[in-house]
């Protein structure tokens, strides 16, 4: 019994390794051919340069960035709703009223303002064109200069967020209410799916760090646990209601290190502002010692902010990557290989979107441990 | 780096929302979620415990019971052992009783006999000495012719007297 598990899964290792090996392979082989041919065609046809070329990283960027409207499939594009508060004045509309339009050529005119949209960004619309038809101002790094609107809008990654929210909500209510039914009995159905969760928040992040006060702060920690984990494995899924580079926004993720940032800060005992403003060091040290651990306070947050962001949009970009191979070596041969790469990282982001979760929060609470910690 | 701008109004947004799903999840999934798994996890612990409470009965009262069938056993011997006593006593007593009873009668008997013998005897001399008196008139009437004869006839009277 045991001896045949150890095998399957020797077996299973070499299986991975091998594909990888092979992929690799193909892809250097691939990569060598390719650049062949692309030296061949540089030689013989000067039109291929007039070709748009595939920028890769362009594309790797807008699909991870927000997005004003939802881009299905092919030209196909779900319209959000634009909610903007310009001039002390909420203005609503589609963003199908730009007529996808990304470079501000398009004017929307709504309750007397002029809106357009540039790389997903809107701006209050100049009241002329420049020379390429663009109703704003660029700076010589060709970027709007143009005021800018407070942007409401329930982009792509506001609805996920809502998305997110209620799936959240609804998922862990009917656990809530699998508690409530199976009362002092074992947990059935979906409860039982997520109670060794809970309880791995639970024993594994909260208790070790928090001691005896983790009760407090149980609810932040399971609430920020579960909104990143859901949210990395929805935006894992490629199509409709995933595919958002939710918990890979940099604004996501500066919310949710606030809000750790702010419950380390005010839950902070004597203890802790002790240790930082009087260390248990020789007074000329202070000099050194407290500016350092000022900084340290302001650092922690930056770095749970900086690390899940950088993780999980690391992830999206290189699961793109692979796929886009296929169009950097316009071969419809290198497919198999982008796919069978994709699919590898795939499986290794559904482990890095639990390990991101896990990893903020036990940080977190951590951080909230330190400052609450009592000293004898 | 525009990625790395964080989007104020996605900032507002998830602030609201990360709020407002903190609040509901707080009131209405953890503290009910982890009050009832608290209870059950202290629903389990006292379930073995007392579980283990009861083991430690149950062994104190099979204990408890062993003593008991071995006291109710000593008991049951020395009771056995008593009687036994008891009643060897009593057939001794009987046999004794009955000896002393026998031996009693048996004296009685023999007392009887002799005094009957005696009776007896006592009657057989009167009546010897009666015959005897017949007998010696008769011989004497019949002898007193012939000397001789007279004293034979004594003489084997005599022997005959003595024998008794």
């Amino acid at each position: 019994m045991d001896c045949s598990h150890v095998f399957e899964f020797k077996f299973k290792r070499l299986i991975v390794v091998f594909t990888l090996f092979s992929a690799f392979l193909l892809v250097s082989l691939g990569a060598n051919a390719q650049v062949d041919t692309a030296h061949h065609a540089e030689n013989t046809h000067e039109e291929t340069a007039k070709e748009k070329k595939f920028d890769i990283g362009k594309f790797a960027l807008h699909h991870i960035s927000d997005s004003h409207s939802w881009h299905v499939i092919g030209d196909t594009y779900i319209g959000l709703p634009v909610m903007l508060y310009a001039n002390g004045k909420l203005v609503t509309f589609n963003s199908a009223d730009f007529n996808h339009d990304d470079d501000a050529k398009v004017v929307v005119e709504k309750n007397g303002q002029r809106f357009v949209k540039m790389h997903e960004k809107i701006y209050l619309a100049s009241a002329s064109a420049n020379e390429h038809g663009q109703y704003v101002e660029l700076d010589e790094k060709h970027h709007a200069k143009n005021a800018r609107p407070l942007d409401l809008s329930l982009t792509k990654n506001a609805c996920t967020l809502l998305l997110s929210v209620i799936v959240l909500l609804a998922v862990f209510l009917n656990v809530a209410k699998g508690y409530r039914k199976n009362k002092g009995k074992s947990p059935k159905g979906l409860q039982s799916w997520m109670e060794p969760i809970i309880l791995f928040v639970r024993d594994d992040i909260a208790k070790p760090n928090l001691g005896h006060k983790y009760e407090r702060f149980m609810p932040y920690l399971l609430t920020v646990f579960f909104f990143i984990w859901f949210n990395n494995m929805l935006g894992l899924v490629p199509f409709l209601p995933g595919g958002a580079n939710l918990t890979g926004n940099i604004a996501v993720t500066m919310v949710l290190a606030l809000a750790t940032f702010f419950i380390t800060v005010f839950n902070g005992n004597k203890y802790y502002w002790k240790h930082i403003f009087m260390p248990d060091v020789p007074w000329w040290m202070y000099i050194v010692m407290v500016p350092v651990e000022l900084f340290g306070i302001f650092t922690k947050p930056i770095a749970l902010m900086i690390r899940l962001f950088a993780n999980i949009t690391a992830g999206h970009i290189l699961v793109l990557s692979l796929i886009c191979l296929v169009f950097v070596f316009n071969s419809l041969y290198i497919a198999p290989v982008s796919i069978a790469f994709a699919v590898f990282i795939g499986a290794i982001e559904l482990l890095v979107a639990f390990i991101q979760a896990f990893i903020f929060t036990i940080l977190s609470a951590l951080f909230i441990g330190m400052a609450v910690e009592e000293h004898h | 780096m525009e990625l790395l701008v964080p989007e104020f109004g996605l900032v507002i947004l998830q602030t609201i929302a990360f709020l407002l799903l903190m609040f509901l999840l707080a009131k209405f999934a953890w503290k009910p979620v982890l009050a009832a798994i608290k209870e059950r996890e202290q629903s389990i612990d006292d379930a073995l415990n007392k579980a283990e409470l009861a083991k430690q009965e149950m062994a104190r009262l099979t204990s408890q019971n062993e003593e008991l069938m071995k006291q109710a056993r000593a008991d049951r011997d020395e009771i056995l052992k008593e009687a036994k006593i008891l009643k060897d006593s009593i057939v001794n007593e009987a046999k004794t009783s009955a000896q002393t009873e026998g031996a009693k009668l048996i004296e009685k008997a023999r007392i009887e006999i002799e005094n009957q013998k005696k009776a007896a005897l006592a009657e057989l001399k009167g009546q010897v000495s009666t015959l005897s008196l017949d007998i010696a008139e008769r011989v004497l009437r019949s002898q007193l012719d012939d000397k001789a004869k007279q004293q034979d006839l004594v003489n084997n009277l005599l022997k005959d007297v003595e024998l008794n």
